[in-house]
């Protein structure tokens, strides 16, 4: 362990000093803590500086691929003013207080990623950090010469003193900077003209272990006298262990205990495991064969009718009726009836899974009275709380590291494997390991809900859209949220202030929830990846059903550059210009409205997500129902880009998941099982659907930072769709698009709709 | 008992010879950069060198490698300190994001390249099917065209 890490563990005293300065007004990342011993080279929480002038810095939150463990020690080195080739990084487990009335965290921000606000979280906190402790070995520089701070200024890792032409290294500086008392007010923070580091491209930290195997993700964790577990779980949704038989799975070499386990009660932790038994081995491969050789009797499910096919026959029955009214605005109805031309349609979206490649698994050790994680999570405190509702140990007691997490997509917000895996050290009493086969990941996920929706628009006789209404029956996320009730479900799934409200003046929206027992939880952008599938197809069907221009429709809906409330997730305001700025750049990169032939054709979509802007424009070829993608444009206004390089790389790849799961996947469930087992049936694309002919653009917009893991995806679903309409008059309403382009059935289109600009 | 080579060391494995590989090398190996991804030879974050051969080490017997020479992602690189070519442009591109997958991309891109010295983007999209689930596809793409580049020593 190293000496940064081992100084996160929560001792007693820590834990007195800590609680004590966070009462009491904790100046950011500067408390009492770090003074307490002679020689400490620590500055706060997060810096540490060695006699070598290398410079540890802490990341505390996940990295799940997003690039946080690259972006936010970024901003501390910016502001501490070193070089970033000194700098190593550690990971810090996670820090949380007993205080008086619950718990506050240690650090002085939260832990967890997840909504993309790992950057925004940490903007003000990790530039504080970095400028607190540049002022504190300031201070020490003047101290020690004799001058006044205001007199010294910093080089990258030394300060300077002109009027006593003295420059010191920092690693001199250190001992004597953590000793001085830290002032209450926050040091200044750099003008963004001054960077040297923030908003240039930097190599991502770990890429060098990653491409020489010797990065380490939850699955690496091997601990003293740790054995290795699996869970054999029911094949259908909510089944309970009637009785089993373990005869043959003791006999296996290396199997040392079969027992079967109870999931807590519905509620806090939600688990899927309503019960299942659990094999613990000298290897995963012997606790794998245990398991194979188990003979298990399942309980009926209260779920053991439930099918995908009936969820989407009930969707459509619940579409005829009324629903729930979540929005009301204008006169919707006066103006349909008003509208010279009115349009309906409907989109399907499928459930999907998270499918992260490193599967499902998590360290345990339960002792009487304290327990050790060590996790692939994006929630550590959920983890936490977790350990804790099934082991009974005190939370303060839990200590809970985060590893590397091999991809998260929302599936590691919800620590479902840190409970079981609690349970089974706390049954055996053994250091353990549960590891999850991708079998198990596939069918025991939370799923991003399916939905059907239904659209409708009223147009008047100048092409103008005076009445839109969205009516969506799906199975809402927020089901399993405590204090929930019925009539705020709608919330997961219809984001009331997304486009275009606030710009068309009459507008409906009508929820209908279908309580199907298939999991539900939070897939990477959420809501935004099915409601910017289902609007942006939508103006593109509007554009075609009244002779407009669809980039020239979206251009006149988003209108000029202005901020309109927005009081969802990534507000507080949402400036629709912006949109349209990124719709006019990808369309002129991809050279919208040129001629093209028969086949081809060019699709545009645009979307805000969680406080960022994303565009794309495609150009693809359906050619006898076969589809090819042949140019990308995208481009992302993520305000400023604090590291460009990790923006693009979530700008690459948040396109890429939308295409590869538009494309080809979806969950479904006959009998209350999940058919899907492995990637041989939920083929999540490869290499070649992806074009060489890429593009990513970066068109930063003013001095504040959004978070960009999510803000990709959404629009990329209907930029593919609309395209394969302009190319083949074929409008797919039904995802996934599969194997629904059928050869020599297209209405011909010839791409009339991009030759009008 | 089965004897093989891995990364030029001589080992042997005394438990089930019915043990994927890839469980051979990860837990009583303790090699951990080959990844387990699906188990069923699916996405190829478990591939390593069988005889200088990219396979997928989740599908394949212990027994069946009695005598071969295997090489994972830690004995890529030679022994200097410096990096394999595909590593190198492994870098030179940026392409981890969560990085679980990369280990088994670059053993096949290695292979690969060593029948494609000069590959086309067409031949990439017909070898490599390895799945990278961040989609970090654009940047592997560049990168496999780099390593070629470094590995008949243009520099640029």
């Amino acid at each position: 362990m190293s000496a940064l890490l081992e100084r996160h563990r929560v001792t007693r005293r820590q834990v007195l000093i800590a609680g004590a300065g966070a009462a009491g007004g904790l100046v950011i990342g500067l408390p009492a803590l770090a003074y307490e011993e002679e020689g400490e080279r620590m500055l706060g929480f997060f810096i540490q500086i060695d006699p070598d002038g290398s410079v540890v810095i802490g990341c505390k939150d996940p990295e799940i691929g997003q690039g946080l463990r690259t972006t936010v020690p970024m901003m501390v080195a910016e502001e501490l003013d070193v070089e970033w080739d000194k700098v190593r990084i550690e990971q810090m487990p996670l820090g949380i207080v007993k205080t008086a009335d619950g718990f506050q965290w240690k650090y002085g921000g939260g832990q967890g990623v997840g909504g993309s606000t790992g950057l925004t979280n940490n903007w003000e906190l990790m530039r504080q950090v970095g400028a607190d402790a540049r002022r504190q070995l300031i201070r020490a520089a003047a101290d020690r010469l004799g001058v006044d701070a205001s007199q010294c200024d910093t080089r990258p890792g030394r300060v300077v003193c002109a009027s006593k032409n003295a420059e010191i290294p920092y690693r001199e500086l250190v001992v004597a900077a953590a000793a001085l008392p830290a002032p209450e007010d926050p040091a200044p923070l750099k003008d963004r003209d001054n960077y040297r580091i923030i908003g240039t491209r930097r190599q991502t930290v770990d890429a060098r272990d990653i491409v020489t195997g010797k990065a380490s993700y939850g699955i690496d964790t091997v601990q003293p006298d740790m054995r290795y577990a699996v869970i054999a779980r029911a094949p259908v949704l909510n089944a309970r262990v009637r009785t089993f038989d373990d005869t043959r799975a003791r006999k296996i070499d290396g199997v040392l205990d079969v027992f079967e386990i109870e999931g807590p009660a519905l509620g806090e932790p939600y688990i899927i495991l309503a019960s299942g038994v659990a094999v613990v081995a000298t290897s995963t491969w012997a606790a794998m064969q245990g398991r194979a050789a188990l003979d298990i009797e399942w309980e009926r499910s209260p779920n053991a009718d439930d099918s995908s096919e009936r969820f989407w026959q009930e969707n459509e029955e619940m579409l005829k009726g009324d629903g729930q009214v979540v929005l009301d605005e204008g006169d919707f109805d006066t103006a349909m009836a008003a509208a010279t031309k009115t349009i309906k349609r409907q989109y399907r979206v499928p459930f999907v899974s998270h499918a992260p490649l490193e599967p499902q698994n998590c360290y345990a050790h339960v002792k009487p009275d304290e327990c050790h994680i060590i996790a692939p999570t994006q929630m550590p405190s959920g983890a936490s709380r977790a350990a804790n509702a099934v082991t009974g140990i005190p939370r303060e007691n839990i200590h809970v590291e985060m590893t590397r997490v091999g991809g998260g997509f929302g599936r590691r917000l919800t620590n479902d494997y840190v409970a079981e895996a609690a349970m089974i050290s706390k049954k055996t009493g053994w250091p353990i390991k549960l590891q999850w086969s991708r079998e198990d990941d596939l069918k025991n996920d939370f799923f991003r809900p399916g939905g059907l929706h239904e659209m409708h628009a009223g147009v008047d006789t100048d092409g103008r859209v005076t009445a839109w209404a969205q009516r969506l029956a799906s199975g809402s996320k927020y089901y399993r949220r405590p204090d929930m009730p019925d009539e705020n479900l709608y919330q997961a799934e219809l984001y009331l202030d997304d486009f275009p409200r606030r710009i068309v003046d009459n507008m409906r929206m009508e929820y209908f929830h279908n309580a199907i027992g298939l999991p539900r939880g939070s897939w990477r952008a959420p809501a935004h990846t099915a409601n910017a599938f289902v609007i942006q197809s939508f103006i593109d069907e509007i554009a075609y059903e009244t002779g407009q221009d669809p980039l020239q429709l979206r251009l006149d809906l988003l209108g000029e550059s202005r901020e309109i409330e927005y009081s969802g997730h990534g507000g507080p305001t949402f400036n629709p210009g912006r949109l349209a700025r990124l719709l006019r750049f990808v369309a002129e990169r991809i050279g919208y409205g040129k001629r093209l032939p028969k086949g081809r054709g060019i699709g545009l979509a645009a979307h805000f997500t969680f406080g960022g802007y994303a565009a794309h424009a495609m150009e693809v070829t359906v050619a006898d129902g076969r589809l090819t993608i042949e140019r990308i444009v995208a481009a992302i206004d993520c305000g400023f880009a604090v590291h460009p390089n990790g923006v693009e790389a979530q700008l690459q790849g948040g396109t890429i998941d939308g295409l590869s799961t538009a494309l080809g996947l979806e969950i479904t469930v006959k009998d209350g099982r999940v058919e899907q087992s492995n990637f041989d049936d939920y083929p999540l694309a490869n290499i070649a659907m992806v074009p060489s002919l890429f593009e990513t653009h970066i068109l930063n917009y003013d001095d504040v930072p959004t978070g960009v893991g999510e803000i990709g995806i959404p629009p990329a679903a209907p930029a593919l769709t609309n395209a394969i309409f302009a190319a083949s008059g074929q409008r797919i309403r039904n995802l996934p698009v599969l194997d629904q382009l059928s050869a020599g059935e297209h209405m011909d289109m010839t791409s009339a709709a991009s030759e009008k600009i | 008992m089965v004897s093989f080579k891995i990364n030029s060391q001589e080992v042997s494995f005394e438990g089930d010879p019915g043990t994927p590989l890839l469980w051979v090398i990860r837990d009583h190996l303790k090699l951990q950069g080959t990844k387990f991804g699906c188990g069923i030879g699916q996405c190829g974050a478990c591939t390593v060198h069988v005889d200088g051969v990219a396979q997928r080490s989740c599908v394949m017997p212990v027994a069946t490698i009695d005598g071969r020479s295997i090489k994972t992602i830690e004995g890529l690189a030679p022994e200097d300190g410096g990096l394999h070519p595909v590593q190198q442009a492994w870098l030179e591109h940026d392409v981890p994001q969560c990085g679980y997958c990369q280990a088994g991309q670059i053993m096949a891109a290695v292979d690969f390249l060593e029948r494609f010295p000069d590959p086309s983007d067409a031949d990439i999209d017909n070898n490599i099917t390895n799945i990278c689930r961040c989609g970090t596809y654009v940047r592997i793409r560049k990168a496999i065209h780099r390593a070629a580049e470094l590995s008949r020593g243009e520099q640029s």
